[in-house]
């Protein structure tokens, strides 16, 4: 499925909003008036947006640490991201969960598992809620190349393989866990690349271009949403930024500061807006009108969190259980 | 036993088309045990789903279905392999709630046997209820009987939060117990006082309850003692108030239980007695458990179990001091 310039445009949009929140996040994030730990998607934006640019609310999203992306491309509230990431009653949780433990609903974007891996099964179940029910949804899966270490995605994968789940796993391979290295940690490719087409469709894609991630994904969901069963798509990225907080380690500790400069030279938001901008669908004062918006956008999720109370003392020791 | 928790699963099933129950070998087979007996035939592989063996999978899956809607009954075989499980009962089951400030929440019951009776070693004759217990926002449940079990199980079922249910195969088919027509219901987080006493309380829970009682005739045949029986069915949350009530009477109270002697629940009805009713004791609080190691294999497995006899010593240890 190719993209109309319109959709194009649009979803350039979303990703260099997703861009610009976490720069944002970032030049700030030593102030310390953000309270989270923060593990940023800079350099993955094509993968989270080309994705749930397929989806409806009432689809879901299982997300991961690494969510900022997911949330937003979901549909998740900017002001309650930010506020969430102050450790503030209106953020998404209340200032409960911080940055790993998204939610929002309303948009179907279900929580974020911390735990590496844990969002797999929970995104699997969900599926298989969805079938159980008759309802024709969709339950998209985001995991990365930590989780494709742990024994868990082996466990739920072949669970929706024998269930013929509407679930659609996407591996974002970024290619470091902390700092080890994908090919380090795994004696070979991802296994399920060799299961047989009729059990699970997989594609690997190049995951910092839109266009590739959103063909696959259309591919995928749409058969999710057919009854043809799960899929998998390995999205091949790079995690420009450091595990968690800001800044790029160029010192060579861990990577060769050359390799980080390659990724940064295929960036996935750069590489679109001059590809906008040379096929004439966007001209510079519709790129700057655009990022003007989206600016005074993310000043005022920012304004607004700082005003925002922090959670109740009160509070602390509520919703252990249910309190209706 | 057996019959009752399975009438709880049909009658719950019947009565909410979001009830589902999965697990390995739970459908067509109908459990190791027996317990999920019928359902297949009944509800159909939809309803009553055949997992592979995948602990881990099998509680993550049920997470997501809990969020999505629907109410799974989850069944370990054994307690004792759980614990490739454990990771989504305390990364998520026993957090949603909070994390999201009451948004979404896990409603799902993890069902399985535990504890001595099969005369088989380790994982399949563990007690590990207090680790259960120390989660937050868990709910650990213990029936007695066949007929707290099954109300006990509906109210599981029926609850808005985890629950973890551990079923005493010891007591699966140990004896035969009336259940009412209709369908029971007991609140969680309330303990049964089995019997009325003014000397001595003895606090108990699953399996031990039979013996306890046992050792409990004894003693009040041999000495006209006035014992007070609690079964406290619930782990967590723990009833502290019919506790304290009983121990503020007799001012002595012997703790009995299956598992392991030290950090465990014994030890958190002692640190609730000590709140709430220290003053008004007698005697130290007794303990009668197992010992501290891993459940021995087959040949010294009743050497390992509290039986009549050391129950029966422990109340006279207590009743002398």
């Amino acid at each position: 499925m190719t993209l109309s310039s319109a959709r194009r445009i649009e979803l350039f949009r979303r990703m260099l909003r997703l861009r610009n929140v976490e720069l944002r996040i970032e030049s700030l994030y030593h102030e310390d008036r953000m309270k989270t730990p923060v593990h940023l998607c800079i350099g993955q934006e094509a993968i989270s947006v080309g994705v749930c640019a397929h989806l409806t609310n009432d689809d879901s999203v299982s997300s991961n640490h690494r969510s900022h992306g997911h949330y937003l491309a979901k549909g998740g509230g900017l002001n309650e991201l930010i506020a969430e990431l102050h450790c503030k009653e209106s953020g998404c949780t209340k200032g409960r969960g911080g940055s790993m433990h998204l939610v929002d609903t309303a948009v179907g974007h279900m929580g974020s598992s911390s735990i590496v891996g844990g969002g797999v099964p929970i995104g699997t179940g969900m599926a298989m809620a969805y079938k159980m029910r008759g309802l024709a949804r969709v339950s998209v899966v985001f995991f990365g190349d930590g989780a494709a270490d742990e024994g868990v995605l082996y466990e739920s994968v072949n669970f929706a393989m024998l269930k013929r789940l509407p679930v659609v796993y996407i591996y974002e391979n970024n290619g470091y866990s902390v700092c080890t290295t994908t090919r380090e940690r795994q004696a070979q490719e991802l296994i399920f690349h060799q299961v047989l087409p009729n059990k699970m469709w997989t594609q690997t894609v190049d995951g910092n271009s839109l266009d590739a991630v959103n063909a696959a994904a259309a591919t995928a969901i749409a058969l999710a949403r057919s009854g043809g069963g799960p899929s998998l798509i390995e999205c091949k990225t790079y995690r420009v930024r450091e595990h968690a907080g800001s800044g790029v380690d160029r010192t060579g500790k861990y990577r060769d500061p050359a390799e980080i400069e390659r990724w940064e030279t295929h960036d996935p938001v750069h590489g679109l807006r001059a590809d906008l901008l040379a096929r004439g669908l966007l001209d510079q004062k519709g790129l700057e009108a655009m990022e003007a918006a989206i600016e005074a956008e993310i000043d005022e999720a920012f304004r607004a969190a700082v005003k925002s109370p922090l959670p109740l003392d009160e509070d602390l020791t509520r919703y252990v259980y249910c309190e209706d | 036993m057996v019959q009752g928790i399975n009438l709880a699963l049909h009658e719950e099933m019947q009565r909410d088309p979001k009830v589902l129950v999965m697990g390995q070998d739970v459908g067509v087979n109908e459990g190791v045990f027996r317990v999920t007996a019928g359902l297949h035939a009944k509800f159909g592989e939809t309803r009553v789903i055949d997992t592979p063996l995948a602990e881990s999978g099998i509680l993550g899956t049920a997470v997501g279905m809990a969020l999505a809607g629907l109410r799974p009954v989850a069944e370990m075989q054994f307690s004792g392999f759980s614990y490739l499980a454990l990771g989504h009962l305390e990364g998520h089951c026993s957090r949603y709630r909070a994390r999201t400030h009451g948004a979404l929440s896990v409603p799902l019951v993890l069902r399985m046997p535990y504890g001595g009776g099969v005369r088989a070693l380790e994982h399949h004759s563990e007690s590990r209820e207090a680790m259960f217990a120390h989660l937050p926002g868990i709910k650990v449940v213990i029936p007695s009987g066949p007929r707290n079990a099954r109300a006990l199980m509906t109210a599981a079922i029926q609850d808005p939060d985890t629950v973890v249910f551990m079923e005493p195969k010891h007591s699966y088919r140990a004896f035969r117990e009336d259940v009412p027509e209709e369908p029971e219901l007991m609140d969680i987080g309330k303990a049964h006082v089995v019997q009325e006493g003014s000397e001595l309380t003895v606090i108990t829970w699953g399996a031990m309850l039979r013996k306890t009682l046992e050792a409990v005739s004894e003693v009040q045949a041999k000495r006209e003692a006035s014992v007070e029986v609690i079964d406290l069915l619930s782990i967590s949350p723990m009833d502290t108030k019919t506790i304290a009530k009983s121990v503020r009477k007799t001012g002595r109270c012997v703790v009995v239980q299956e598992a392991p002697r030290s950090f465990g629940t014994a030890s958190e009805v002692i640190a609730r007695i000590n709140d709430t009713a220290l003053m008004y004791l007698e005697a130290p609080v007794g303990r009668v458990a197992s010992f501290d190691i891993v459940t021995p294999y087959f040949a010294r497995e009743q050497n390992y179990f509290p039986g009549v006899e050391d129950i029966r010593r422990g109340m006279i240890k207590t009743l002398d001091y």
